[in-house]
């Protein structure tokens, strides 16, 4: 029997570049989904105009206030709700479609952990309703009057990308499953709205029952909308942005586990190349 | 290194489960692979060929880490195909024939770049690695097209590009060249040829004879998921060596007619050829007497067209095989 090398042909050179090689695969599978997902007008314009009836609904709530910052409060929630549906609705999905297009074979065949594969997918996704926040706040602006004022516009460009993430990696806990079936993507559009309410997208978490706290603040999400908000209206930004970090992380490792027996489970059950 | 066979399968076997009914489901197991073992030396082009659902593809499956095998074992350059994924995986490429397995939307070049990556070829050695590889496919100039608007040859091509491009010893190929023109086909055989002649080891699955038998230093026939028939392809022509192939030309054969010749002393195996309004019974036969006077009066009273006698070919050889089975 032929002894094994030490590695391929080529890559793959040392365990100290395996950092900066996972940074890249991300990376450059992020880029490249962003790029498949912007080049379809349908998936622009979806992610840009959905939250703007979302937003519509929450300025004319809002509205009776009278309170100008609570309009802000409800444009950013109405923005991150479209990230958040968007990726709820697609992310899914879009692993659904690497099995059509006969690539989930071929990326689960390669040598790169799984998670560096299919993360830059529901990311992408998650990268595309940044959209609905430049669009949600210029519709404030022009039709409702809402004062485009953020308070610490540095910290602002921080939470956005991390509450991106967060809902990226949220959404790749509830999309691993498809790597071993194919009709899973249903529970994930189900919790759309349950989410939005959970984590505070749509309404304050303090006029919620107070027994559903503790699942709030396992979401990643309600932590990254708060940092958003915070950001832009004035608070602290500092704890709900770790908060938000160490979860993603957290999220990041459970999808490590889930994605390994799946995917140990779709090669025993052969599921991987069924449409 | 040490000497040895670079794939190696013993007694490799695949169960599928799966249920038939809505309501009442009952469990049913398909045996797709039934205990085949084979060994692949360095530097070879090892063909599989069989009929659709043979196996064939499942085999490949198994050696690349994509399916558990339900018993046996199978070891690439040494590795253990279940226990080692993630190290065979590093060090072999994968080509399937077909419209699938590609992005659509991006560029030839950010397809093989992200495929790059995923293979740790990174950076300088990236850029260097995918224009080596798209000379050698062909494609060198529509890179930058999206694949969308690519023909079926120039994806086949590209398949074949992104397998090979972390220069991975051992490379399988599944049916590369289906669907592929003639022209297109001959370059893509041509493109095998090279890799070979570049060292690396080959397994190929093809239902095209002359393509095996132009290729392939040795083949294995498998039929419904064993193997039927091993060796070179002169080895395998030999086996129906001595004997003879005649073909006739026939207008309206019925089955209990193909099933006398079969009957008849001295025939190994008949198959039937539809030829839009005519159909081609190729008689195969130990050769040891004349056939022509007894096929033709079992053909009483069908219009018979051209007859012929000729040598046995591999494809012969492969039908006798499969229908032996």
């Amino acid at each position: 029997m032929t002894e094994a090398p030490k590695s391929g042909g080529i890559g793959f050179a040392g365990a100290g570049a395996g950092i900066r090689s996972a940074a890249r695969v991300f990376w450059t599978g992020f880029v490249l989904n962003f790029k498949i997902l912007s080049v379809s007008p349908f998936m622009v314009m979806t992610a840009a105009l959905w939250p703007l009836v979302y937003a519509t609904l929450a300025f004319l709530m809002f509205r009776a206030t009278h309170h100008a910052p609570s309009l802000l409060y409800a444009a950013l929630g109405a923005a991150v709700m479209g990230i958040w549906s968007t990726t709820a609705t697609s992310a899914g999905g879009a692993i659904q479609q690497q099995r059509w297009w006969g690539v989930l074979e071929l990326l689960v065949a390669a040598p790169s952990r799984l998670i560096l594969v299919l993360a830059p997918v529901t990311v992408a996704i998650a990268g595309i309703g940044v959209y609905s926040i430049a669009s949600t706040l210029l519709w404030g602006r022009l039709l409702f009057g809402v004062p485009i004022h953020i308070s610490h516009p540095a910290l602002f460009a921080i939470a956005i990308p991390a509450a991106v993430l967060a809902i990226g990696m949220l959404g790749l806990v509830l999309a691993s499953s498809l790597v071993l079936y194919r009709s899973a993507s249903a529970f994930s559009q189900a919790l759309e709205y349950p989410i939005w309410l959970i984590t505070g997208m749509l309404i304050p978490l303090s006029l919620l029952p107070r027994w559903i706290d503790p699942v709030a603040w396992a979401l990643a999400p309600t932590w990254g909308m708060r940092a958003v908000r915070r950001a832009a209206i004035g608070g602290d930004v500092g704890t709900p942005l770790l908060v938000c970090a160490a979860l993603t992380v957290a999220y990041a490792g459970l999808s490590m586990l889930l994605l390994h027996h799946f995917e140990r489970l779709a090669r025993e059950r052969a599921t991987l190349s069924l449409t | 290194m040490a000497g040895g066979p670079v794939i190696e399968a013993r007694d490799l076997k695949r169960v599928y489960k799966t249920t038939t009914g809505v309501i009442r489901r009952k469990p049913l197991e398909v045996e797709a692979v039934r205990g085949v073992s084979f060994a692949i030396e360095r530097g070879e082009l090892f063909g599989l060929l069989g009929p659709n659902g043979a196996g064939k593809t499942t085999t490949i499956k198994m050696l690349i880490t994509l399916l558990l095998p339900t018993s046996g074992e199978a070891r690439v350059l040494g590795l253990d195909v279940v226990s080692d994924a993630r190290e065979v995986r590093k060090r072999i490429g994968y080509v399937f024939g077909g419209d699938r397995g590609l992005y659509e939307r991006l560029s030839a070049y950010d397809n093989l770049r992200y495929f790059a990556e995923l293979y740790g070829v990174s950076g300088k050695a990236q850029r260097l690695r995918i224009d080596e590889v798209l000379e050698l496919v062909g494609l060198k100039g529509r890179e930058q097209e999206r694949v969308e608007g690519y023909s079926r040859g120039m994806r086949q091509r590209l398949h074949i590009a992104r397998g090979i491009l972390h220069d991975p010893e051992v490379v399988f190929l599944d049916e590369p060249t289906i669907g592929v023109d003639p022209v297109g086909a001959r370059d893509l055989r041509q493109t095998i040829s090279d890799l070979v002649s570049g060292g690396k080891t080959v397994l190929l699955t093809t239902h095209y004879m002359f393509e095996a038998d132009a290729l392939c230093d040795r083949i294995a026939v498998i039929a419904k998921g064993r193997i039927v028939g091993e060796g070179t392809p002169a080895e395998l022509k030999e086996r129906v060596g001595g004997g003879r192939v005649t073909e006739i030309e026939v207008f309206g054969v019925d089955a209990p007619t193909v099933g006398r010749l079969r009957g008849l002393e001295g025939v190994t195996a008949v198959t039937v050829e539809e030829q839009e309004q005519r159909q081609l019974l190729i008689v195969q036969s130990t050769g040891e007497r004349e056939l022509t006077a007894p096929l033709l009066a079992q053909l009483d009273g069908i219009e018979v067209g051209r007859v012929a006698s000729r040598e046995p070919t591999l494809e012969d050889a492969y039908i006798s095989l499969v229908t032996a089975e």
